[in-house]
This record gives structure tokens, sequence and C-alpha cells, in this order.
């Protein structure tokens, strides 16, 4: 699992690469609520367009960094699931809380 | 005719990969489109992470995973000498979790009974847990 984080506009993008389960999930929380402090930003998008297995580890994962970015203020956006990825996210509802986009292009949109 | 693989794991976290790999590779033999084969991996991590987390809570144990093709009718069972669960019904509920410090998601058992055609999981404290899941391989 490969975390590779970098400013864009007023977000902090969050680049998932490889598979994200229970194994590395407590590193990747760390990482993410580190570089997201460090970053400044007000919103986060998740880009899974490498991630080629989640499972409900990473749906806690999303889930915890909605709660801390949207009671700062900020959205969160997740762009490019894969079908796995995707199908996993609409069976727990994520889909309703944090919108998701099919291209990163237009999960920048607006932030 | 049917075929029938056993392997028995470390609780550890990192074999949770090697176990949905192994999964899909046995079920690779049932030709599954690749949706299927997701669907198997993502369950059979579910199960193997639960054995892991909530069976042993860190402590040294061993997983116990078997799996059986019949047909197109593809099984897998994961069994734990964890703690066991005192309240099943509870364990299954959509985001029920004993966890939360841990961010678990506490959608496990619903993600293996949406991704599977059936889950029977039977338990007895201090004994340990055992899921039963299975597939039907369209292909």
């Amino acid at each position: 699992m490969e975390l590779i984080c970098k400013t864009t506009g007023r977000a902090l993008l969050a680049e998932m690469r490889g598979e994200l389960d229970h194994h590395n999930a407590a590193h990747v929380r760390e990482e993410l609520e580190s570089r997201f402090a460090a970053a400044g930003m007000r919103n986060l998008i998740f880009d899974l367009s490498g991630l080629r297995f989640m499972d409900s580890s990473g749906l806690g994962i999303l889930i915890g960094r909605y709660k801390t970015v949207t009671a700062l203020g900020g959205q969160v956006r997740i762009a490019a699931p894969s079908e796995q990825a995707d199908k996993l996210l609409r069976l727990a509802g994520i889909h309703k809380i944090i919108p998701m986009y099919e291209n990163l292009q237009d999960a920048m949109t607006g932030l | 005719m049917e075929n029938k693989v056993k392997i028995i794991l470390d609780a550890r976290s990192v074999n949770e990969g090697f176990a949905r790999v192994a999964a899909a590779a046995f079920a690779a033999a049932l030709d599954p489109t690749v949706e299927e084969l997701a669907d198997i991996k993502t369950a059979v991590s579910e199960a193997v992470t639960n054995a892991i987390i909530h069976g042993y809570e860190g402590k040294s144990g061993r997983v116990c995973m078997e799996m059986t093709a019949n047909g197109n009718l593809l099984t897998v069972s994961v069994t734990d000498r964890g703690r066991g669960i005192a309240d099943i019904k509870q364990a299954m509920c959509p985001l029920y979790t004993s966890k939360p410090h841990l961010e678990r998601s506490g959608m496990g058992f619903t993600v293996m009974e949406s991704f599977m055609d059936s889950l029977a999981v039977s338990s007895r404290p201090g004994e340990g847990t055992r899921v039963v899941m299975t597939k039907r391989i369209h292909g």
C-alpha cells in the first residue's frame, strides 16, 4: 500500500495505490492525519484510481477522515474508485455522505 | 468432482492478503467473472480480519481456512479458537462494531452476506467462531 499526498488548490490530494486492508489501515490513518494537519488545507480528495483492493477497513479510514475534515468545515471527495471499491462504498452508503466522481479532474472541480 | 484445500494461518494481519489471494487462486478453477472473484476476495478478507481482530484481539493464535469446490459451488469456512461472540445477532447488525476506537466500520458481516450467496456464523464465548460462506459461480 502506497500513499502519495500533494496539495492542489485548497485540497490535500491523497492518492492510494495497492491494497487497503486492516494490515495497513493504522499506518494509512496516521499518515493521512499527519499530512492533512501539516498541509493546512481545508479539503481532502481521495484518488482511488490506483487502489486495486479495499475491504471494510478502508471504509473505516474514509469515514474517519470524513468526520475529521467536516468537523473543521471542509469537504471530502472520492475520485475514480475501482468497480470493487465502488461496490463496497455503495453497499456501505458512503456515496450518500461523500461525493464520488468517476475521475480526478471532476473531483477537483470547485475545490 | 469435489476439490478441497485447508490452510492454517498465524493470526497476523500480514496474512490477510495471503488469505484472499489464496481464495482467489482456488476459486479461479471455477472460472469466475472478475466481479465474482472480487466478491470472494473481499468476503474472505473480512472473515479473516474478523478472526484476527475480534477472535484473538492481537494475541497469537491460528486461523483455519477451508475451501471446497463442488460443481460450480464454492464454500469457504474461516475458523478461529479465539474469544468467541456472545451475541451473534448484534455482531451481524450493519455498522455495529465492538471496537469503534480502531475506526472499524462495522460492515464486515454485511459485506460477507452481500458479496456471497450465503453466510452462517456459529460461535461460543471462550471457544471461538466459525464462519461458513457459499457462492455459486456463474462465470
